[in-house]
C-alpha cells in the first residue's frame, strides 16, 4: 500500500517532507490516526506529541505547540509554529515555553482569549511531566 | 586649479570610500545568500496557510457569521496601511520606493475621504513619511537590534496590529513590503491583510469529498486568521530582508564602479598636470641657459 505523504511546515522552513506509514496528532477535540487514504479532514492542535511512524515501523515523536493539521488526497500538511523533537525538549525548553504562555495569558483580554490562554497553559503544564 | 597636493589628497581619500563601498558590497553578498535562503525556506508555511484559508474560506462562503478577518468589519471607512522597510539607509532607493508607494496609496485614500492610519515597521520608513504624513503615524516599530528576523518579531507586529483591529481602529489594512523578485529587481508591493485576500488560492482537489472539518470551519477559521496575519507580516519581513540586501549589494557595487571611474579621472589629471609642470621647469632652465 502506498504511503502517506507527511509534511511537517514551520513559518522558518519546511521542517519533514516524505512518505511514512502513519502519524498521530493531537487533535482539539481527540487525538487521532491518520492512515493512507484517510477522508479530507481539517483539525487544530493543541499542544503534544506528534507522533510519526515511518515505513519500517520507527516511530519519531515531535513536540508542538498547537497548529494544524489538513488532510486531502494528497497527504497530510501538518502546520505548527514551534516543533521540536521530544528527543531535544529539555526542561529549560519547557520552561520557557510555559513562561510564554504565561505572558500570553497575562496579556489577553478577558473572555474567549483569556480561556483559550489558559487552556494552553493548562495542557503545556499536563505535558511537562510527560517528556 | 587645483595643485597637485589637492589631486593627490582627493585621489587617496575617493580610494578609501571604494575600499567601504567594495566591502559593503560583499558583506551584502553574503547577508543576502542567507536573507534569501530564509525567504525561500518560509514560503511553503505561508503558501499551505493561504491554500488552507481558501479552502475553508470557498466552504464558508454565502454562510453568515464568516469571521469579520474574513468578510471585513462592512466599512471601508478607515484604513491602515503598515509600510515595512529597513532599518539602514545605503539601499538604493530600496526604502524610497515602498515609502512611494505606500504615499500613492494614502493619497489616492485621502483623496477618496477615507481615514488613513499608518503602522511604520523599520527606522527608514519611518524617517521617509514623517514629515509630511507624521500626523497620520499611530505605532511605529523597528527591529535594529535583531540580527535575523525570527517569527516572534512579526508575532509582535501581528499581535499590535490586531489589538488595534478588535478595539475598532480600523477597517482594511494594507501591508507594503518589497517582493525580493531576483538581486537586481526588487518589486514594492502591497498586500491586504484584512479582509484576508483569499483570490490567490486555489482549493485542494479533493476529489468530489467535502472536508470535515473539527471542530467545526468557523471555528477553525477563528484560530488561523489571526495566525496568517503574522505569517503574511512574516513573509513580508522575510522578503524585505531578502530584497534590502540585494538593493544594497547593487547600490554598492554600482558605487565602487563610480569610484574607480573616478580615480581613473583623477589620476590622468594628476599626471598631466605634473608633467605640465616638469616641461614649465624644463623651458625655465632651458631659457635660462641660453640667455647666458
Amino acid at each position: 500500500m502506498a504511503g502517506l505523504h507527511f509534511e511537517l511546515v514551520s513559518p522558518a522552513r519546511l521542517l519533514f517532507s516524505g512518505s511514512v506509514a502513519s502519524v498521530t496528532l493531537p487533535g482539539t477535540e481527540g487525538e487521532m490516526g491518520i492512515y493512507p487514504g484517510h477522508s479530507p479532514i481539517l483539525t487544530t492542535l493543541r499542544p503534544g506529541v506528534v507522533t510519526v511512524t515511518r515505513d519500517g515501523g520507527a516511530a519519531e515523536r515531535i513536540f508542538v505547540k498547537g497548529g494544524m493539521a489538513e488532510v486531502n488526497p494528497q497527504g497530510l500538511t501538518l502546520l505548527a509554529e514551534v516543533a521540536i523533537p521530544v528527543a531535544e525538549v529539555t526542561a529549560d525548553v519547557m520552561a520557557h515555553q510555559i513562561a510564554s504562555a504565561e505572558e500570553d495569558l497575562a496579556a489577553a483580554k478577558p473572555g474567549e482569549a483569556q480561556r483559550k490562554a489558559m487552556e494552553v497553559l493548562n495542557q503545556l503544564k499536563a505535558l511537562q511531566p510527560a517528556l | 586649479m587645483a595643485s597637485l597636493k589637492d589631486l593627490r589628497n582627493r585621489i587617496a581619500s575617493v580610494k578609501a570610500t571604494r575600499k567601504i563601498t567594495k566591502a559593503m558590497q560583499m558583506v551584502a553578498a553574503a547577508k543576502l545568500r542567507r536573507a534569501q535562503e530564509a525567504a525561500v525556506a518560509a514560503r511553503p508555511y505561508s503558501e499551505r496557510m493561504q491554500a488552507v484559508i481558501g479552502n475553508l474560506a470557498s466552504a464558508m462562503s454565502g454562510k453568515a457569521g464568516a469571521p469579520t478577518l474574513l468578510a471585513g468589519t462592512g466599512f471601508d471607512q478607515t484604513h491602515l496601511l503598515i509600510v515595512a522597510t529597513a532599518e539602514r539607509g545605503l539601499c538604493g532607493g530600496f526604502n524610497s520606493s515602498i515609502a512611494k508607494l505606500a504615499r500613492e496609496h494614502a493619497d489616492r485614500l485621502i483623496a477618496q475621504g477615507k481615514t488613513v492610519k499608518i503602522f511604520t515597521v523599520g527606522k527608514k520608513g519611518n524617517d521617509a513619511l514623517k514629515r509630511v504624513y507624521g500626523k497620520y503615524i499611530v505605532e511605529h516599530v523597528d527591529f535594529r537590534s535583531v540580527k535575523q528576523m525570527s517569527f516572534a518579531e512579526a508575532q509582535a507586529v501581528a499581535h499590535k496590529v490586531l489589538g488595534m483591529f478588535h478595539n475598532g481602529g480600523f477597517d482594511v489594512a494594507t501591508l507594503f513590503f518589497s517582493e525580493f523578485k531576483s538581486v537586481i529587481s526588487q518589486k514594492p508591493t502591497a498586500q491586504r491583510l484584512i479582509p484576508a485576500d483569499v483570490s490567490g488560492a486555489k482549493p485542494a482537489d479533493l476529489g468530489g469529498a467535502v472536508y470535515e472539518a473539527e471542530p467545526e470551519e468557523g471555528e477553525i477559521l477563528a484560530d488561523l486568521l489571526p495566525r496568517n496575519i503574522a505569517v503574511q507580516i512574516f513573509r513580508g519581513l522575510l522578503e524585505n530582508a531578502a530584497s534590502e540586501q540585494g538593493a544594497r549589494m547593487s547600490a554598492m557595487d554600482n558605487a565602487t564602479r563610480n569610484a574607480g571611474d573616478m580615480i581613473n579621472k583623477l589620476s590622468i589629471k594628476y599626471n598631466r598636470q605634473r608633467q605640465a609642470q616638469i616641461t614649465k621647469e624644463l623651458i625655465e632652465i632651458i631659457s635660462g641657459a641660453e640667455a647666458l
